[in-house]
């Protein structure tokens, strides 16, 4: 094993991970700011003020950019720079282009939500952007590629860290889908038509969809847990032999499950029937993972009481072993056919989204951060606050949707004794009602927990150039006076 | 001469063809994980990785055992 005595600061480029964690709560605090008004538009409709920029239908592809591609993207961005430097204990390679890949995603991000608001979309669930964006975040992922490959090839570790695996899995991943699902006819700068047609152009979408899922929520994170647990416990990952068997499980399974998406379409059933599969086999790596990380706390399981950072990584675990036990169940046929277009789908998301990437990314910022900045955060009891704020947020909204939805669905398939509906689809919009302003509540204790983190954040690095200018004026005085 | 590579254009060979690959990859990266007693303490020894990056203690300590004024902050915190 090689170690090194140089700081870290000096040895690495920290430069580029601290800008990509600014805007990762930049764009986590707008994106989620628009998931609450969304939400509480869905609750009180008069909210989209008659402006077509600010109807749901235009805002929520802007909710969902911001918080997958800006918040997300810029946390894995950030952590994946960082990880790959710190396990291959060399410095990043090409600079100028990890600085490029930074301006690059920062621009992809912010054009793509204003061209949403202004009605140009491609229509592709998580993949709205026009082409012309499409093109651009093609060649800032290639950069991405070649910054990582370029510095793992540059390695000092003989080893490859298994999370830099899954770091790779997700960039080599991420580009196949972007490519393959964004295959297009240009007719204009802002209009295409898919290459695909039909039921293939679905499937396409959702294979992409499912894997992005797969791949950008789900592996990728995996990269930072496998970092970030064992560093903040101060002990190695549970089972290093566990940890590949998951990452092979995981690439091997998740390609094959975007099918359950269109369960109960004109998709072939043995399409369905393969992805369902797929879908119940991928609960075992997903068990897998989540096992080896909640045992990497084994005998130090007091840490849960004395880090606050510990509580967000460890839950994080928790959620993401509850929603991917909730994923494959949803998957089978028979409950899909409950659950399928209702807000039962809305809440599994979120169960993921911030239980699971949401509060891995906190977790990982708040061991980051003191070390990025040099310094301690500036109040350990404002991540207390920030914890509970987030986690009662996220029961909120995971809870009421679970009343909305599957409330919606037996709604929906409900007859009466002559075969008829036996209820009107404007009383389940009715019965909505509540559980979409619990909803916007729980998104409310989320965001309030986001800016704590802010507030928090902000006043660490404060502290510390307030810290640092103490020592300079220290250093001048003591060489003035030899 | 070619026309045996006919059979896997045809959906019904290709599919369980791809399952039987994929399937004894995953079972031959199984068994390399989880058989030979050097090889596992081998691949275990990895997991100290994120754990060798700390700085060296001597770096970050005084002479008197006080922390130098260069780190405020060490990895196991």
């Amino acid at each position: 094993m090689v170690q090194s005595s140089a700081l870290p600061a000096e040895q690495y480029n920290y430069d580029i991970v601290r800008k990509f964690t600014i805007m990762a709560m930049v764009w986590a605090v707008i994106g989620m700011m628009v998931g609450v008004y969304i939400a509480s538009e869905l609750a009180w409709p008069g909210l989209n003020l008659d402006n077509p920029a600010l109807t749901f239908g235009r805002l929520r592809p802007v909710h969902t950019t911001l918080v997958i591609f800006g918040f997300g993207g810029c946390a894995l961005f950030a952590t994946s720079y960082y990880i790959v430097q710190r396990t291959c204990q060399a410095r990043l390679a090409f600079p100028w282009l990890a600085e490029f890949t930074f301006w690059g995603w920062q621009a992809g991000v912010g054009l793509g939500a204003l061209s949403y608001m202004a009605g140009i979309t491609q229509g592709r669930e998580y993949a709205e952007f026009a082409w012309p964006l499409d093109i651009a975040i093609t060649v800032v992922w290639v950069s991405y590629l070649a910054v990582y490959v370029e510095t793992l090839r540059r390695r000092n570790q003989p080893h490859i860290y298994v999370a830099n695996w899954f770091f790779l899995a997700y960039i080599l991943a991420v580009a196949l889908l972007h490519i393959f699902n964004n295959l297009a006819v240009p007719v204009s700068w802002t209009e295409s038509y898919s290459l695909f047609a039909g039921v293939q152009d679905a499937m396409v979408q959702w294979w992409y969809g499912h894997n992005a899922v797969g791949f950008f929520l789900t592996a990728a994170f995996l990269g930072m847990m496998y970092y970030f647990v064992p560093k903040q416990a101060g002990r190695p990952i549970y089972s290093y032999r566990l940890s590949i068997i998951h990452f092979w499980a995981l690439i091997f399974l998740y390609m094959w499950a975007g099918g359950h998406h269109l369960h109960w379409t004109s998709l072939p059933d043995w399409v369905s029937t393969l992805a369902a599969t797929f879908s119940i086999l991928l609960l075992m790596p997903s068990w897998g993972g989540m096992i080896n990380g909640i045992m990497t706390l084994s005998g130090a399981w007091d840490k849960l009481r004395s880090d606050p950072v510990m509580l967000f990584l460890i839950t994080s675990l928790s959620f993401y072993g509850m929603s991917t036990f909730e994923g494959p169940l949803m998957s089978l046929k028979s409950v899909n056919a409950l659950s399928h277009y209702t807000d039962w789908t809305v809440g599994h998301v979120h169960s993921g989204a911030l239980g699971w990437v949401a509060l891995i990314s906190f977790g990982s910022f708040y061991h980051l951060i003191p070390r990025l900045w040099d310094t301690r955060m500036y109040s350990q009891n404002l991540i207390y606050v920030h914890f509970w704020l987030a986690t009662i947020g996220i029961v909120l909204y995971i809870t009421s949707m679970w009343v909305a939805g599957i409330g919606q669905g037996l709604m929906l398939r409900s007859f009466d004794d002559y075969g008829n509906l036996a209820y009107t689809f404007i009383e389940t919009v009715e019965f909505m009602h509540t559980p979409y302003i619990w909803r916007a509540l729980g998104g409310v204790f989320f965001v309030t927990g986001v800016l704590v983190m802010v507030y928090n954040f902000v006043m660490t690095v404060r502290s510390a150039r307030r810290e640092q200018a103490a020592l300079d004026a220290k250093l001048a005085a003591k060489m003035a006076k030899a | 001469m070619f026309d045996w590579l006919m059979w896997f254009t045809h959906m019904e060979n290709s599919k369980p063809l791809a399952l039987v690959l994929f399937f004894g990859v995953f079972c031959g990266i199984l068994i390399y994980v989880y058989t030979g007693k050097q090889r596992g303490q081998r691949l275990e020894s990895y997991k100290y990785i994120p754990l060798d990056d700390d700085e060296p203690p001597a770096a970050d300590a005084a002479p008197d055992g006080n922390r130098s004024p260069s780190r405020k902050v060490t990895d196991h915190e």
